[in-house]
């Protein structure tokens, strides 16, 4: 094997006056011909600006290599010139990214793209351009290659953007692909398709694939090799197998622990008491039509969703982007308004309901939201963010004080974050707070929209433990909405799998891992990621 | 960093502030330095800029220029001001609910703003102008008339892009109001650019006054410099000083608000903190 790349004590500055000096810090990493090294961590550790520092596409100039090199074909990449990267960007090292509708230029045709990278490259009539750049489509195995030519990014699929961007990083054979997160914003059926193409690829040409990603699942299905990072430093390199199954580093042992194992957790015993039962919802969306009218494209987000929530369990509506689970939550807590169908709520059935009789029932629903930092208003201080809905519904100042400050103290925070503003606090902190919000106004039901899903991994696992304490200490119901099978596991009692508006299987979690009815369920089941590596999965790695 | 040190990194800003605060001093000590009504003849008529007791001359009624400016100093601003608070108070609310509501409301509220934006602005004014009679009331009214749809539709993509935000709907959730949450939460969250927009059109309004001023159709009792401007048209080549200083005033005026709006813009706006 050679060594195709080796990046030895980088160092990469960050601006001054920064929380940190170096967002990479002594970085030793090589990176061999025909193999997938991993580098992961967290937000923060550093792997994407170091893949970027490879590439040459830093922020310059606040953001820089300071010392350290990164040796190519005997070439240093930290000092070579703008005009040598752009020559080697493309050619010898080629990049694809997290997002690729934001990578592919949205008013060029994917066809156009691709000859691009032949132009101004190598010099090659249109017509052998042309057959090269199809050749390419059918390689990633995009379906019908003549048409996804001539298609704009938009026309696409995620996960066929992706494909598209994969075709056009390995169109002149590079030796290096650097892959930064390609994956995350894909759906987890298409994250797998999308993996194993990269693997394929990689077999067939033989390249060095520096792979950045966050999830350990990932790590397990593709690396042959690993890179640990935390805080810009590597804190471990090591095969797949040392790693993941000997993770020798304290760091590296918390996150493969904090990593949800795919194996439900114990059921809990169910109450009869029903709070809550969604019979034949219905939402459509549609979008077009102006003030004369117009043709309007209608979308069923939901179609006849029916189930029901007992007192103290929490179900799991989970499935992929564009499934309806978010619709669904949005409809209960009356965000949306759903167009037929039943919300009972005890006696009452929410859906009818106008704002104004709604308001009356607002404090028993309770919703929390994803992104933490969205969630939030900025403008507010966190105290008053808590105390809001108290005082709402009538409570003197000085009793939503002391209810707030309760509430953080049960969410785990101090009371002095009750006068500080939500930008001081960090993601996992906010959505602690975005929960007390939700609490401060002692619902039965709490909806919980992709909580975790913004979160770190060891974040993560706090937040759901803080939630299930939460649950077992008032009594709530919780309708937890997510799109990773290895959450739902660990947190959900039962699960309901959407697909494309419909509730195609519902049913007691345990059961539906081990025995999933549904042929969707089955596919969703098996795209997980990194199946038989983590803690106690041992056991189910076998079935 | 406090906001007077992002304000203060750019230097024309704090320039054009020095020149407002000038300006506001020399309007609000127009009475002290020139006690005598500006409109009154002072002496000999035409007299160039430093003879016959004249500091920038006099126009060709004896009319001391210097006179006129201080006093129209407080014209220009004045009118400058109440123009824009009305027409940020209409364009807010309009644009607010058009925003926040949007669907049948945001069609009606977009329509009649852009029926407003169809005519030019400064024809717009005079035709105002001239069917209320000059006063400084109707002016006021007109360039409010005339500014307030670019209000709108700047708070309006601001309220849109806030509506869907998380936040915005936990405040549904919690069940908080409709009007408080547009007030208490989103407003806030727009101030900036509402800051912003409102200081470049106090520059804006004074333009407008200045020209419905030239015109004749400003208020006849008051002092004004698109009035001495327009007064001194005519002697242009015998008589520079006439409209030169007058127009230096307007130059200078309108010159510092805008330096001073794209100064808070640099400050305000979270994107730019980072630009050296």
């Amino acid at each position: 094997m050679t060594r195709l790349l080796d990046i030895r004590d980088l160092h990469v500055a960050l601006p001054a006056g920064g929380q940190r000096a170096h967002a990479v810090k002594a970085a030793d990493l090589h990176l061999e011909e025909n193999e997938i090294l991993c580098v992961v961590g967290e937000s923060g550790s550093g792997k994407s600006l170091t893949a970027r520092a490879v590439m040459g596409l830093l922020p310059k100039p606040h953001v820089h290599i300071s010392q350290g090199e990164v040796m190519f074909q005997g070439e240093d990449l930290a000092k070579a010139s703008e005009a040598r990267m752009r020559q080697i960007r493309g050619s010898d090292i080629s990049m694809i990214f997290q997002e690729p509708m934001t990578a592919l230029n949205p008013v060029m045709t994917i066809g156009n793209q691709i000859d691009e990278v032949f132009r101004f490259h190598e010099n090659m009539p249109g017509k052998e351009r042309r057959a090269r750049a199809l050749k390419l489509l059918e390689d990633v195995q995009l379906p019908d290659p003549e048409q996804t030519l001539d298609a704009y990014p938009h026309q696409l699929s995620g996960g066929q953007r992706q494909r598209a961007m994969i075709a056009m990083a390995l169109a002149l054979d590079p030796k290096i692909l650097i892959a930064d997160e390609p994956t995350t914003a894909l759906d987890v059926t298409t994250q797998a398709q999308v993996l194993k193409l990269i693997k394929e690829m990689q077999a067939e040409h033989g390249t060095g694939v520096l792979f950045i990603t966050h999830d350990f699942g990932v790590v397990a299905d593709i690396a042959d090799r690993v890179a640990v990072m935390q805080n810009g430093l590597v804190v471990e390199t090591g095969t797949t197998e040392e790693v993941l199954r000997n993770p020798q580093h304290p760091y590296t042992q918390g996150l493969m622990a904090a990593v949800p194992s795919l194996t439900p957790r114990a059921a809990r015993a169910r109450s009869d008491e029903s709070v809550l039962s969604v019979n034949k919802l219905v939402k459509t969306y549609s979008s077009g039509g102006g003030l004369f009218g117009g043709k309007a494209r209608v979308v069923h987000a939901a179609k006849e969703v029916t189930f029901d929530l007992a007192r103290g369990e929490t179900l799991g509506i989970v499935g992929e982007s564009g499934s309806g689970k978010s619709t669904v939550a949005r409809c209960i807590v009356r965000l949306n308004d759903a167009e037929a169908g039943e919300i009972m709520l005890g006696d009452t059935d929410l859906r009818p309901l106008g704002r104004s009789a709604m308001r009356a029932h607002r404090s028993k629903i309770q919703m929390v939201f994803q992104d933490p930092f969205a969630s939030l208003n900025p403008r507010t201080k966190v105290g008053k963010i808590i105390a809001q809905g108290p005082l709402l519904y009538g409570a003197s100042p000085e009793e939503a004080r002391a209810r707030a400050l309760e509430l953080l103290e049960i969410v785990g925070l101090d009371d002095r974050a009750y006068d500080r503003f939500p930008h001081e606090f960090s993601g996992g902190q906010r959505q602690r707070i975005g929960i007390a919000r939700a609490l401060a106004l002692e619902p039965q039901i709490l909806v919980a929209d992709e909580p975790v899903s913004a979160l770190d991994v060891s974040i993560q696992a706090q937040i759901l433990e803080l939630l299930d304490s939460i649950r077992d200490r008032m009594n709530l119901s919780m309708v937890f909405i997510t799109h990773d099978l290895r959450v739902a596991a660990q947190v959900c009692d039962r699960i309901a799998v959407m697909r494309r508006g419909e509730v195609v299987e519902i049913g007691a979690t345990e059961g539906i891992f081990a025995n999933p009815q549904h042929e969707y369920t089955r596919d969703l089941l098996s795209a997980v990621p990194g199946k038989g590596w983590f803690a106690s999965e041992t056991a189910a790695a076998a079935g | 960093m406090t906001f007077w040190k992002l304000f203060a990194r750019n230097r024309s800003a704090v320039m054009g502030l020095v020149i407002i605060f000038l300006i506001i001093f020399m309007a609000l000590t127009a009475p002290l330095f020139f006690p005598a009504d500006p409109f009154s003849l002072a002496g000999q008529p035409m007299s160039p800029p430093g003879e016959n007791g004249f500091l920038l001359g006099s126009d060709s009624l004896g009319r001391d220029v210097a006179a006129g400016i201080a006093h129209g100093a407080k014209t220009s601003l004045l009118i400058g001001l109440l123009a824009t608070l009305v027409a940020v108070f209409v364009g807010v609310i309009m644009g607010a609910l058009a925003g926040y509501y949007g669907g049948f409301i945001d069609n009606l509220l977009m329509r009649a703003t852009e029926m407003f934006q169809t005519i030019p602005s400064f024809i717009f004014a005079i035709l105002l102008v001239a069917i209320m009679k000059p006063s400084i009331e109707s002016i006021v009214i007109a360039i409010a008339v005339v500014s307030w749809p670019a209000v709108a539709r700047l708070v309006r993509g601001e309220f849109l892009s806030l509506r869907g935000r998380e936040f915005v709907q936990a405040c549904h959730t919690i069940g908080m109001n409709d009007i408080r949450i547009m007030l208490a939460e989103m407003l806030p969250n727009c101030l900036s650019p509402i800051i912003v927009i409102g200081s470049l059109m106090v520059a804006t309004a004074i333009l407008i006054e200045s020209g419905l001023a030239f015109l004749g159709l400003g208020d006849p009792n008051i002092m004004s410099w698109g009035f001495q401007v327009g007064a001194g048209r005519t002697l242009l080549r015998s008589a520079w000083w006439v409209c030169t200083f007058p127009g230096i005033a307007i130059l200078l005026t309108v010159l510092a608000i805008n330096l001073v709006g794209e100064g808070l813009n640099d400050a305000l706006n979270p994107r730019l903190r980072e630009r050296t």
